[in-house]
């Protein structure tokens, strides 16, 4: 096996993976889904139903002329009942179209596979089907399989890291479906004309590295490689740099280092597509935390509420104080249990007040805990300190814009500061002031 | 229920670490110099050890008090002071000294500047080195260990004397059966707090290592009797250097952030150490060292900043 490059930084969070060894399970039919027309970094889809249309599970419901978008198609069968905008997991309001299901989940007649024969066709199916990054931003698949003609892409990377506590949905995908992970890939590599796949996993998933290795033998192009576990090993910059070495440079995206990285989720979905049709309508989601009842994975259709999903799982043991969607790591937190499951959503978790209140925060004593602890070499006590005194314009000079918001630094902080989330609110700052000069 | 969940930005986990627990670990590596000091020089060292120790969190706790702000006193940090301030005082200090010198280390060095995280110096260095100055009999009294009150040298000050000739034995040294502050003398005491602190990743070993190196280094080569004629280990054993540098020159607060400043911080501390024990008017420089070191850290973090992961230099970046 070859040796990994080791990232700086990281710190050891915990891996809690409780949901681990036990079968998906499938949830009932909600009575009603809600589905927003923005589930992905781009630009947002316009509803191309009205109210009181009927629908069924695939329908396409909403689409972009932009490039930069990915359609939305309905997850169940029922009636439109409302198109307005509603409450959605980023704790704003989108337009999203509302459906009464009745319960039949009929198959919608245009799902059909798609005739795939070059590279063109290949895209053009990916955008179709609505895919999006899953395991975490959300930035449609076939703009990232599409790199800007003058990059050559040299190496596929499947991220398989699945660093945040908690979840375990990646992981359930390589151990029930790892041959549509395999497929998946062998499918990118073929269209894409890509010489090479590594699939990187943290080495506390022994099973699922050993399962994909098995499957991936017969393919040279194929390799499996262990990771060490550390947060944030599957970050984007720091995976790529474990497994090829290579750095993306600041302000710059993996294709700029030859390399395109897919989720496993993602990758096992382009396999399933090509083979029935059907579109990005449900989503495993890994339901945890210490105040749920049962905590487990569900397959979910994308436009269940969180209460819906909390009541499969048996309700929660005491009042939940805080509940996330995401990870606890880089999770957003969700002010009402009425927002839904979208495309990239990966796990909900709820919190009693004794985990998930934010400590209070005392003086830095520049133990220089964060330092060690940030992957991309930043000194979040120095940004922090600029920050908080509104000099925005020597934030640059410390890099602000290259923090990845992992949330290390505030981790490991033992005065409890709120580094990161300072961080957050600089490079916005720093980013109008950019965009004012220009 | 519905809208009465608590929404804050990520991340929503936190280590196990505390301020309150740092400081604690670093009362915990004390305790061996501590006991050494109280054991070679008996109670009245236990004395001045309780007396710094309560005065400074007084201080400390009077202070928050009087510019109401909320109270800092268990967070530990007053007490280090105390303790690390006790630990470089002579056994037979008038206590009322000693708790002038809480007083400046707490009042005037570290509150006055905005508390924990604000102080330019290392409060107690800071205090010790006011101290020297304004009576600087009392605070070079040196006691004989385990014998009571004897006026006596420290090997250090032998070293300036006129003979000049070493009356004490490295094993001595080591040990701490020899003149000194309360707590620098015994070598072995200091090292296994230096242990624990590295085991507890409390601190790491680069600025102690390197600033006692660098002390080595340069007084081997600059030897009384020309080059490399000097004896490296009894300037390592003798005086304020190791517990200046494990303890005091690693101070969080005032040493530099990055691996790569706290190295040139070393290397500072050691060479003004070496150049005032040799060169200077007294025998002994640590405090100096460290101070002036402190006050430059600002500076040295200034044109350390790191490369960001995949980067390049910042134009500019030293203006």
């Amino acid at each position: 096996m070859a040796l990994n490059w080791i990232f700086r930084g990281g710190v050891p969070a915990p891996h809690r993976k409780n949901t681990a060894e036990a079968e998906t399970s499938v949830i009932d039919v909600p009575e009603k889904v809600i589905i927003p027309m923005v589930q992905h970094i781009g630009a947002p889809c316009t509803p191309i139903v009205k109210q009181g249309d009927t629908v069924k599970v695939g329908q396409k419901i909403g689409d972009s002329e932009a490039y930069v978008s990915a359609p939305v198609h309905s997850s169940v069968s029922g009636t439109v009942t409302k198109i307005e905008p509603m409450l959605f997991a980023g704790g704003n309001k989108v337009m999203s179209v509302e459906i009464t299901t009745d319960g039949r989940q009929e198959v919608y007649e245009g799902v059909l596979p798609p005739e795939i024969r070059n590279r063109d066709d290949f895209l053009k199916a990916i955008r179709d089907s609505g895919l999006v990054g899953l395991g975490g931003a959300g930035f449609p698949t076939h703009v990232k399989l599409n790199p800007p003609k003058d990059k050559t892409i040299d190496c596929l990377i499947i991220n398989g890291a699945e660093c945040e506590p908690y979840i375990t949905s990646d992981y359930r995908e390589m151990i029930e479906n790892p041959s549509g992970i395999i497929e998946g890939i062998r499918i990118v590599l073929d269209y894409l004309n890509i010489p090479k796949a590594i699939v990187g996993i943290e080495n506390n998933k022994p099973k699922a590295i050993n399962l994909l290795k098995q499957l991936a033998e017969g393919d040279k192009r194929i390799s499996v490689q262990s990771l060490r576990s550390r947060y944030p090993q599957g970050a984007e910059k720091t995976l790529i740099y474990s497994l090829t070495g290579r750095k993306v440079p600041s302000g710059k995206l993996p294709a700029d280092v030859g390399c395109i990285v897919l989720n496993v989720n993602t990758v096992s979905f382009i396999a399933y597509y090509v083979k029935t049709g059907m579109p990005l309508v449900q989503k495993r989601v890994t339901v945890d935390g210490p105040v749920v009842n049962r905590p487990q994975n569900v397959m979910v259709p994308i436009g269940t509420s969180l209460q819906a999903l909390f009541d499969f799982c048996g309700g929660f043991k005491s009042t939940p104080y805080k509940v996330l969607m995401g990870g606890p790591m880089m999770g957003i937190a969700q002010y009402s249990l009425e927002t839904s499951v979208i495309k990239n959503t990966n796990a909900i978790l709820a919190f009693d007040k004794k985990e998930g209140d934010l400590p209070s925060e005392s003086a830095c004593i520049r133990c220089g805990r964060c330092v060690e602890a940030c992957p991309m070499n930043l000194l979040p006590l120095e940004l922090n300190r600029l920050v908080l005194a509104n000099r925005t314009d020597e934030l640059d000079r410390y890099h602000i814009l290259d923090c990845i918001e992992c949330g290390s630094c505030s981790y490991a902080c033992p005065s409890k500061r709120h580094l990161v989330q300072s961080i957050r609110i600089g490079k916005d700052a720093v980013r109008r002031l950019q965009a004012n000069k220009n | 229920m519905e809208n009465r969940l608590f929404v804050c930005s990520s991340p929503h986990l936190r280590d196990n670490a505390t301020t309150q627990r740092l400081m604690l670990d670093v009362i915990i590596a004390l305790l061996p110099a501590t006991a050494a000091g109280i054991i070679f020089f008996g109670l009245r060292a236990a004395l001045v050890i309780a007396v710094t120790v309560a005065a400074s969190v007084l201080t400390e706790y009077l202070m928050r008090k009087g510019l109401k702000r909320e109270q800092t006193i268990s967070d530990l940090s007053a007490a280090v002071t105390g303790l690390l301030l006790a630990l470089n005082f002579p056994p037979s200090i008038p206590l009322w000294i000693a708790i002038v010198g809480a007083v400046v280390a707490i009042a005037l060095i570290k509150q006055l500047f905005g508390g924990l995280g604000q102080n330019f110096m290392n409060p107690a260095l800071g205090a010790r080195v006011i101290l020297v100055v304004a009576w600087a009999k009392h605070m070079t009294a040196w006691t004989e260990p385990l014998v009571d009150a004897i006026a006596s040298a420290t090997p250090l000050s032998l070293l300036k004397s006129a003979d000049g000739g070493y009356t004490y034995s490295y094993l001595d040294m080591f040990i701490g059966k020899i003149p000194g502050c309360i707590g620098e003398t015994s070598a072995l005491a200091i090292l296994l707090g230096f242990l624990y602190l590295l085991i507890r990743k409390v601190i790491s070993w680069h600025i102690p290592v390197i600033y006692t190196g660098t002390v080595a280094v340069l007084t081997w080569i600059l030897g009384p009797d020309g080059i490399f004629t000097g004896d490296p280990l009894y300037h390592v054993l003798a005086g304020g250097l190791l517990l200046g540098a494990v303890f005091m020159a690693t101070d969080y607060v005032t040493s530099p952030m990055t691996r790569k400043g706290q190295i040139i911080y070393a290397l500072g501390c050691g060479v003004l150490t070496t150049l005032f024990r040799l060169y200077g008017n007294m025998p002994e420089g640590v405090s100096f060292a460290i101070v002036l070191m402190n006050v430059v850290t600002p500076l040295i973090d200034r044109h350390t900043i790191p490369v960001a992961f995949g980067g390049e230099k910042r134009v500019g970046q030293h203006n």
